[in-house]
């Protein structure tokens, strides 16, 4: 009976935009060209053997130091979606660089964000992409956001258990969905929402967006916010700072708002604003 | 600290679970629904291991659903949370057990009676009139069972919900942020609006 079942139960949507059985082959014999097996060490627990080997907190001597730390942010509103993020890699106490680039670009229309691991993000972002590019070839149409975000998740959760590390936000537009954020991390969590932070900044970069946040909010406001809650993170938390990276998605695509240093940024809104009143500005 | 709720009536059952999603000391989501429509008359709410609850939940979904639209029935609600149980227990004895607590709640059209069954983690799974999860079984168990019978009406169990949730509000540590509440009945599934603005004071 079983087998009976299994010859007449293909999903019926598989042959949905195919003309016949070439393309068909096409799909159902393709492998992914970058292989998901990878080489695990030969321990009986792998994620317990990780955290042995990078657990900088318990020994501070452990030979792999994970570059972690970070904030970033992304809202929905009126005009968009508002993606920003700072620019510092850190590992254990030691900041690693203070260039980075944590807003992927996954294509024109589609961004990730990165938190956690910066090789996990970079790289499942990376292969993410190429999936969406992948839906675009065969389907004829850009990937949703909401399908995007449930690929990613459901590659995490595969490995959950085995010591990735990462928390990440999709954000694009698509004419079916308009503006869709989503929260992914590598617990195998993914949300829908308005509004995220994620880090070890994201406590401060709240504080800040949620006391002004609404959905209204004019563009060069968005921007403003945006950028003000991410300053505050990289003043309170010691492994968020550098550079601010803040991006605007609209229906025809994100447009980049520069990579701008926080110091400058900092005595600005200090100096002219008046805020940071707890930062002396005199040399005593 | 999720909260699962779920309270059976003469013809009905009421699942609720908690709106917050959070995330170490944060509240990421204030609106998420941690319930999924299995089929017509039958309902799953989850809590547990953040990843494994959606996962486990839309696992189950899509396998109902699929059994349905092979065999042209519904499965009753006894056999989806025997189903569920067996899936439940099947991974518990596997390398990637789900940590994942239940209550399904559902209508019985043969016998015509509304049914609520309680799982946990573990697979244990039990009928019962009404149940709870987590830390919500501490505080809202001694008021099931001092104003609960089988033959309440809806209105009835409408209140007794409140003052469960209400109890949470005032001894919970934590805030979290009003529940869904679906009530399944003959006629399926609907979604209850549950207002949540009035603050419970502690005595």
């Amino acid at each position: 009976m079983d087998t009976l079942v299994a010859q007449y139960s293909r999903p019926a949507f598989e042959n949905e935009g195919y003309a016949q059985d070439d393309d068909q082959q096409l799909i159902t014999q393709i492998t992914p060209p970058l292989s998901l097996k990878f080489a695990l060490p030969p321990v009986a627990q792998s994620s317990s053997w990780l955290r042995a080997m990078t657990d900088d907190y318990s020994n501070p001597n452990c030979p792999i130091k994970i570059a972690h730390g970070t904030t970033t942010l992304a809202f929905r509103f009126q005009g968009g979606i508002i993606v920003a993020t700072d620019s510092r890699a850190t590992a254990g106490n030691w900041i690693a660089s203070q260039t980075v680039k944590k807003v992927i670009e996954i294509n024109s229309c589609l961004l990730g964000t990165m938190a956690g691991g910066a090789a996990d993000c970079q790289y499942w972002l990376a292969y993410l992409g190429m999936q969406c590019r992948l839906h675009e070839l065969r389907h004829k149409r850009r990937i949703s956001v909401a399908a995007a975000s449930k690929i990613l998740a459901n590659l995490v959760y595969s490995y959950k258990g085995m010591g990735l590390s990462m928390g990440t936000m999709c954000a694009g537009v698509t004419p079916q969905e308009g503006p869709a954020l989503y929260y992914i991390d590598s617990d195998g969590t993914r949300l829908s929402g308005n509004l995220f932070c994620v880090g070890s900044g994201q406590t401060f970069a709240y504080g800040v967006l949620d006391a002004e946040y609404k959905y209204d909010l004019t563009e060069e406001e968005a921007l403003e916010l945006g950028r003000r809650s991410i300053l505050a993170a990289t003043h309170r938390d010691a492994f968020s700072g550098g550079f601010i990276n803040l991006y605007h998605v609209k229906e025809d695509g994100w447009v980049k708002h520069g990579f701008n240093d926080t110091n400058p940024i900092f005595w600005k809104t200090k100096l002219e604003k008046g805020e940071f009143s707890n930062v002396t500005s005199k040399l005593v | 600290m999720e909260v699962l709720l779920g309270i059976t009536g003469k013809d009905f059952t009421i699942i609720a679970a908690s709106k917050g999603a959070m995330r170490g000391v944060t509240i990421l989501k204030a609106t998420d629904d941690k319930t999924r429509e299995l089929n017509k008359r039958t309902l799953m709410a989850y809590s547990g291991e953040a990843g494994d609850t959606v996962q486990f939940a839309e696992y189950i979904q899509a396998n109902i659903q699929l059994y349905s639209m092979r065999n042209g029935m519904h499965l009753s609600p006894a056999a989806t949370a025997e189903f569920v149980r067996g899936e439940l227990a099947r991974a518990l004895r596997s390398r990637h057990p789900y940590t994942v607590n239940l209550l399904l709640g559902g209508y019985d059209d043969i016998s015509d009676r509304p049914t609520l069954y309680w799982c946990d983690y573990l697979a244990s799974l039990a009928p019962l009139p009404y149940a709870a999860h987590g830390y919500a079984q501490y505080y809202c168990l001694s008021i099931l069972d001092k104003h609960h019978h089988p033959d309440i009406d809806f209105a009835k169990g409408m209140q007794i919900l409140r003052m469960c949730t209400d109890e949470l509000k005032r001894r919970m540590p934590i805030d979290f942020k009003g529940m869904t509440v679906k009530v399944i009945a003959k006629d399926g599934i609907r979604e209850e609006e549950y207002v949540d603005d009035k603050p419970v004071p502690c005595a």
